[in-house]
């Protein structure tokens, strides 16, 4: 065996500067949270079926060539023909373009009521939490009081008080809906205020709304943005509540709830018409219900790599 | 534990106290008034509400009523002749609380089984069949399930009522309609919280024992697990009470939300604040002898509350 010497050992290269620097990109929060979500069959389905209803809600409303209002007294109750994709109702009008109008309404609610909440609740919910004191005894004791009044109740008179439409139905369901938020962001702040990063930038001297925006902020937008999704299906859901008891939107302008309702009417003889409002309430709901599921472990850095 | 349940009864209090203004002031906002109508000339216009009280001034109508309400009294309503709402709200809420008692003990039953079986047999069949009732479940809106319900089992297999509420038979569907939303999230709970018992310490201990699964399951697991379902029981009765309303309306149910419903639309100022007051308050008290009750159970609410 032939002897090793110290010669036949060179140096083939050595850069200080590029050994220690990181060859692989750089992966942040949010690309990470989109790259789970997007390796999550059914989260990435439920995503891609609410992208596609919110499209068809835009543009088949657009480009039909029937109106949500025009009656014809021959082609009533019909059912699913190539003129008439759902069918029609008793009042002879399109089913089709009357679905996707109403997907425009109940989404818009939908969407519209679960981030006014979930802001109003942030904001509310951050000052309780990160300043204490008598603040938060103040806006913790109204919270308390409203959370124990069924907010369904307030809603309904609210609606009967402001009047119909969408603008109303979303300030109703915002009187009371920024509660749930403001009492879950509360806690997350709380826990958040005391963690040694936020003492060490209050002793750097960095001012609150930095501390909040930069540092706190973006440890909780994953826990609003799975809250959101879950909230969305309920405002829809009290939507359609509202418009079935009369007290939503008005005829002739229309929601799943309102078709639902006119459906029901006509259950005994043509199921179709509720069938038709019904599933698309359901695939709604339960897509997003599904996506919140997605996203709650998509944003848990608790799961990272264990897929 | 006395300070704790004194806290909680003098919230409840106030909430209920906020609840009756607002929707005192609120009612009285409404677009329209009970006694419009085409063949109502003025003098009997102003003789009627002079007759309830409406052309005094607003505080002291709030003053009367709030004076009748702690001794018990809704007054009467303005649409109804001569009913009191007492007697409406005595006549309809039998119906309405038989319905939500039935529907939550379905919803309790089942809801509780889905969710042992699927943490039990987590990972297999069994378990995504429950998972997948349980989304299913919580995606449906009740009227939606009510009226599928009517159409399948109704309208076209025949086998049960469509409407009224006379026989058990009657109850089965809109019971199923009311609490199937409810016994989606209870077996969700129920399921996650079994599967941390599952693998806790002591399910281990009771296993090394030798003890029989039937045994661990219903001694060990189930007690311990069933505490967050407790916790979630206020607001659950609550979410079932105002499911009846659509449910009792599709149903025709002769119950307390169909009457809700109709006095707002009638601008029947008293039913509509007596009604909500009525129901508030039953809200409120089942949601604090809940909470009461699951301090009592479980210790642990009791020594976090002392701390405070």
């Amino acid at each position: 065996m032939a002897e090793i010497t110290k010669e036949q050992f060179k140096v083939v290269g050595k850069n200080t500067k590029t050994m220690e620097s990181i060859s692989r990109p750089n992966i942040g929060y949010w690309q990470d949270a989109w790259r789970r979500i997007r390796k999550n069959k059914i989260a990435f389905f439920s995503l891609c079926l609410i992208g596609l209803y919110v499209l068809m809600a835009i543009f088949v409303p657009m480009f039909s060539k029937y109106d949500i209002a025009t009656q014809s007294v021959a082609e009533m109750n019909q059912s699913f023909s190539k003129a008439h994709w759902f069918g029609t109702d008793s009042l002879g009008r399109d089913l089709w373009v009357r679905a996707w109008s109403g997907a425009r309404v109940s989404l818009t609610i939908g969407f519209a009521a679960s981030i006014i909440n979930a802001i109003v609740g942030s904001i509310m919910g951050g000052i309780s939490g990160f300043y204490g004191g008598k603040i938060d005894m103040v806006i913790q004791r109204v919270v308390d009081v409203l959370y124990g009044i069924p907010s369904l109740i307030v809603t309904i008179l609210l609606m009967v008080v402001v009047g119909n439409g969408v603008h109303c139905l979303i300030l109703a369901m915002c009187c009371v809906g920024w509660i749930g938020g403001c009492r879950f962001v509360r806690g997350e702040v709380l826990k958040l205020r005391e963690s040694d990063f936020v003492s060490a930038a209050k002793i750097l001297g960095v001012p609150d709304i930095v501390i909040i925006v930069k540092h706190i902020l973006p440890n909780i937008m994953g826990l609003i943005i799975t809250n959101l999704t879950m909230a969305i299906p309920g405002a829809i859901f009290q939507e359609a509540f509202l418009s079935y008891i009369g007290l939503g939107i008005k005829p002739p302008n229309c929601s799943w709830g309102v078709l639902a309702k006119d459906g029901i009417a006509q259950l005994r003889i043509h199921p179709y018409q509720v069938f038709v409002p019904a599933f698309l309430i359901c695939t709604t709901m339960l897509a997003l219900n599904l996506l919140g599921d997605g996203l709650r472990d998509a944003f848990d850095p608790k799961l990272r790599g264990t897929e | 534990m006395a300070k704790y349940i004194a806290k909680r009864v003098a919230l409840a209090i106030v909430t209920l106290l906020v609840l009756t203004s607002v929707v005192f002031v609120l009612v009285r906002l409404m677009p329209g008034d009970p006694f419009s109508s085409d063949k109502m000339t003025p003098e009997i216009k102003a003789n009627l509400e002079a007759y309830y009280g409406l052309d005094k001034p607003l505080a002291e109508q709030y003053i009367t009523y709030m004076k009748n309400v702690l001794h018990g009294d809704l007054g009467y309503s303005m649409k109804y002749e001569s009913q009191t709402v007492n007697r409406i709200i005595a006549d309809s809420f039998p119906y309405s609380a038989d319905l939500g008692i039935r529907s939550l003990c379905f919803a309790l039953f089942f809801g509780l089984i889905l969710g042992i079986v699927a943490a039990l047999n987590r990972g297999k069949k069994l378990d995504f069949v429950c998972i997948l009732i349980a989304i299913i479940g919580t995606s449906i809106p009740d009227f939606i399930m009510g009226s599928v319900l009517q159409y399948f089992f109704g309208i076209k297999w025949q086998i049960l009522p469509v409407a009224q509420y006379t026989s058990f038979k009657h109850t089965i569907l809109p019971s199923i309609a009311v609490g199937f939303y409810t016994l989606a999230s209870i077996s969700r709970l129920m399921r996650s919280s079994m599967l941390e018992v599952v693998s806790s310490d002591y399910t281990k201990t009771a296993r090394a024992k030798g003890l029989s699964d039937f045994r661990i399951t219903f001694k060990h697991q189930i007690r311990n697990a069933i505490t967050p379902i407790i916790t979630i029981m206020g607001p659950t009765v609550a979410s079932v009470l105002t499911g009846t309303f659509v449910i009792e309306a599709l149903f025709a149910i002769p119950g307390m939300g169909k009457h809700y419903v109709d006095s707002i639309n009638m601008a029947d100022y008293t039913l509509v604040l007596g009604m909500t007051i009525f129901y508030g308050a039953f809200l409120i008290v089942s949601i604090l002898i809940v909470d009461i009750l699951y301090g009592i159970v479980d210790p642990r609410i009791r020594l976090s509350g002392k701390k405070r």
